[in-house]
């Protein structure tokens, strides 16, 4: 499925090229991009192409891992810069996929919030820019389910109303993480007694889940095929304005937190756009288009006071004061990961 | 006679000729399968990709239990083999379904007049203008709880509360069902097409019933066509993963998701996807071969 998705989108990426080529049939130079699904606002895309006179192709993707495997099977040569979440930066930096950014390369470098340089993923902020963070959680439909919400129960150990109405993410790293949240275990764990612990749930709840679904995460919230959904929190946000009745939980066990960042490929084709197009993503105004749009967060500073009031004030974007800190996914090594691929393996045998 | 005449008026030409199908079968099929066959011999690499070790682990992973730690004493892996089990299940199903409703369709078409013929076979081919994913997303569309099936039904008084269609497996053969029907009907009618009408006359003068006719007339003179739809939504139902995803919601790994975990997912254990896929194939081949060894034996008998 994900495959047909790719080829639908790559198809109408090449005809939005082919009817960008139209019109700038003499661009200076190319930039091809590879982004998360439905999260950039064409406009913005066709105001860099006209402001720097460049033909701008974008490819989609619906997974970290997807966009690894992609790049991995020989399309590292053919983008200039990629949108990974924070622990694929990590992977992408680990497997020498990243080119560097030089100091003094980008002009707007400074623009990047001071708690957003120097993270565990890219120390000093070497291979990428920030772009957009958020957190993942689940949005509950309260028509159906009137009781708390905010606890990761509600996907694991779920009320009667909700049983066989869940949707989960298609994703291994973010379902077991929260999992993992839920048993109050680390990410990584090593023990075995808490592996077992970790098989032992998913093999449990997942006879309450009706189906797992990434790119379909907000329309089968909206729909009504789930009365409960895993859900990034601007897809959240999304859901909610077609269907009033959903509302985005901060569990009390805690959550997960995310950021986008854009990368420099390695042998990107055309290295001085990707330079170009990272400045334009820095600047304060355009970084905040696709905030308003795709309802997540940017890492620029002064983008606040762009926002939609909408935005500002939206439950996704702002947790509760009492909502405890989100955690970002790790990154495990070799032997450990084997072992969670096999309990993902296992939930769906 | 005539088969002498158009032998040797190409008889120059014949090599340069094929060697376009030749080309394509080698690029595109011979080389990709060979690397696949390549690739489930060697070590995994970390995160998607391999080390040019030779390696068994991927058929060991397929056929061998060793525990969660892997540590355990070897017992058979039911895993793999289940899911393998699942996915022949569900295309046999498929491909039933589609006989007993592509035969009567094809059989229909066949004993129109020759120019209304023409505008059933289109109407037939009319759906594959679209996107396969397009028609599976309208089929979800179209089953779901809150959709407009169950609407019509409920307004109709037929039914008081929805039916649940939308991720089950009915839901999952409705759309292998729909995607695939089309290449039942046309090998079916292409053989119904040419069988020659007056021998069900004949039967019927020699006091057969219809029945009888159809089962000992008809139904071996186009057993061809009905074994090449048979084959034809057999093996893409097999291998499906648009219909178990979309409409099935992704619940249980069929062949088509599994292979595709191991290349696209967290799992990146490109040897063992590749060696599933050899498995796969292996088993369509010997479908295959069973069946025409079977075919040679019946002309042996005649």
């Amino acid at each position: 499925m994900k495959t047909m998705f790719k080829t639908v989108t790559t198809s109408a990426a090449l005809a939005v090229a082919l009817g960008l080529g139209s019109t700038a049939a003499h661009a200076e130079g190319s930039l091809s991009i590879y982004h998360w699904f439905e999260y950039i606002p064409q406009d913005l895309l066709d105001k860099f192409a006209k402001e720097h006179d460049v033909e701008v192709t974008m490819d989609t993707f619906d997974s970290n891992e997807a966009m690894l495997a992609s790049l991995k099977a020989g399309k590292l040569g053919s983008y200039d810069v990629a949108v990974p979440g924070d622990y694929m930066v990590e992977i992408l930096a680990n497997e020498d996929m990243l080119d560097t950014i030089a100091e003094g390369e980008l002009a707007n470098r400074g623009n990047i919030e001071d708690k957003w340089v120097d993270v565990a993923f890219d120390m000093g902020r070497k291979h990428s820019i920030p772009y957009q963070w958020g957190s993942t959680s689940f949005s509950v439909n309260t028509e159906v389910y009137k009781g708390d919400i905010n606890s990761t129960s509600v996907l694991f150990d779920p009320p009667a109303e909700l049983s066989g109405k869940i949707n989960v993410l298609d994703s291994s790293g973010e379902v077991l993480a929260l999992a993992s949240i839920h048993l109050g275990i680390p990410q990584c764990s090593t023990d075995r007694d808490q592996l077992k612990a970790l098989n032992a749930l998913m093999q449990e709840s997942k006879g309450h889940w009706a189906s797992f679904n990434s790119d379909g995460a907000k329309d089968v919230l909206v729909s009504g095929d789930a009365a409960a959904g895993m859900i990034w929190n601007g897809f959240g946000a999304k859901a909610r304005s077609e269907l009033a009745t959903l509302e985005y939980s901060y569990p009390k066990e805690g959550y997960i937190v995310w950021m986008d960042n854009v990368v420099l490929l390695k042998d990107a084709p055309n290295r001085a756009n990707a330079l170009k197009f990272m400045d334009f993503l820095l600047e304060p105004e355009n970084i905040a288009a696709v905030s308003n749009f795709a309802q997540y967060s940017a890492g620029v500073k002064g983008v606040n006071e762009l926002l939609t009031e909408e935005l500002k004030t939206s439950r996704e974007s702002n947790p509760p004061a009492d909502a405890p800190a989100g955690s970002f996914i790790q990154v495990c090594d070799e032997p450990t990961q084997k072992l969670y691929e096999q309990i993902w393996t296992n939930v769906k045998k | 006679m005539s088969g002498l005449v158009e032998k040797s008026s190409f008889g120059g030409l014949r090599k340069p000729l094929l060697l376009p199908a030749w080309l394509t079968i080698g690029f595109f099929l011979v080389i990709p399968v060979l690397t696949m066959l390549v690739y489930s011999f060697l070590t995994k690499e970390f995160r998607g990709g391999v080390l040019w070790e030779f390696s068994l682990a991927a058929y060991d992973q397929f056929f061998f239990d060793r525990g969660l730690f892997g540590d355990e004493p070897p017992k058979i892996e039911w895993t793999y083999i289940n899911i393998f089990w699942r996915s022949i299940v569900q295309a046999a199903v498929a491909t039933l379904i589609c006989l007993v409703i592509g035969f009567p369709t094809a059989y229909f078409i066949a004993t129109r007049s020759p120019q209304t013929r023409n505008i059933w076979l289109f109407l037939i081919t009319v759906p594959y203008w679209v996107n396969l994913l397009i028609r599976t997303v309208s089929m979800k569309f179209l089953i779901r709880d809150t959709g407009p099936l169950n609407h019509w039904l409920m307004q109709a008084g037929i039914i008081d509360s929805p039916i649940h269609m939308i991720n089950t497996n009915f839901a999952v053969q409705l759309g292998l069902f729909y995607s695939y029907l089309p290449f039942m009907v046309l090998p079916i009618y292409a053989s119904v097409e040419r069988y020659n009408f007056s021998l069900s006359e004949a039967s019927a003068d020699l006091y057969a019933g219809r029945w009888t006719t159809l089962r000992r007339i008809v139904l071996p003179s186009v057993k061809p066509g009905i074994i090449a739809g048979c084959i034809l939504v057999f093996v893409p139902s097999l291998g499906a993963f648009l219909a178990p995803d979309l409409l099935g919601g992704a619940k249980t790994f069929m062949i088509g998701t599994l292979i595709e975990e191991q290349f696209k997912g967290a799992a990146g254990n490109w040897p063992f996807g590749a060696a599933a896929s050899m498995l796969l194939l292996s088993l369509v081949m010997v479908v295959l071969l069973f069946y025409a060894s079977s075919q040679s034996k019946q002309a042996l008998h005649h």
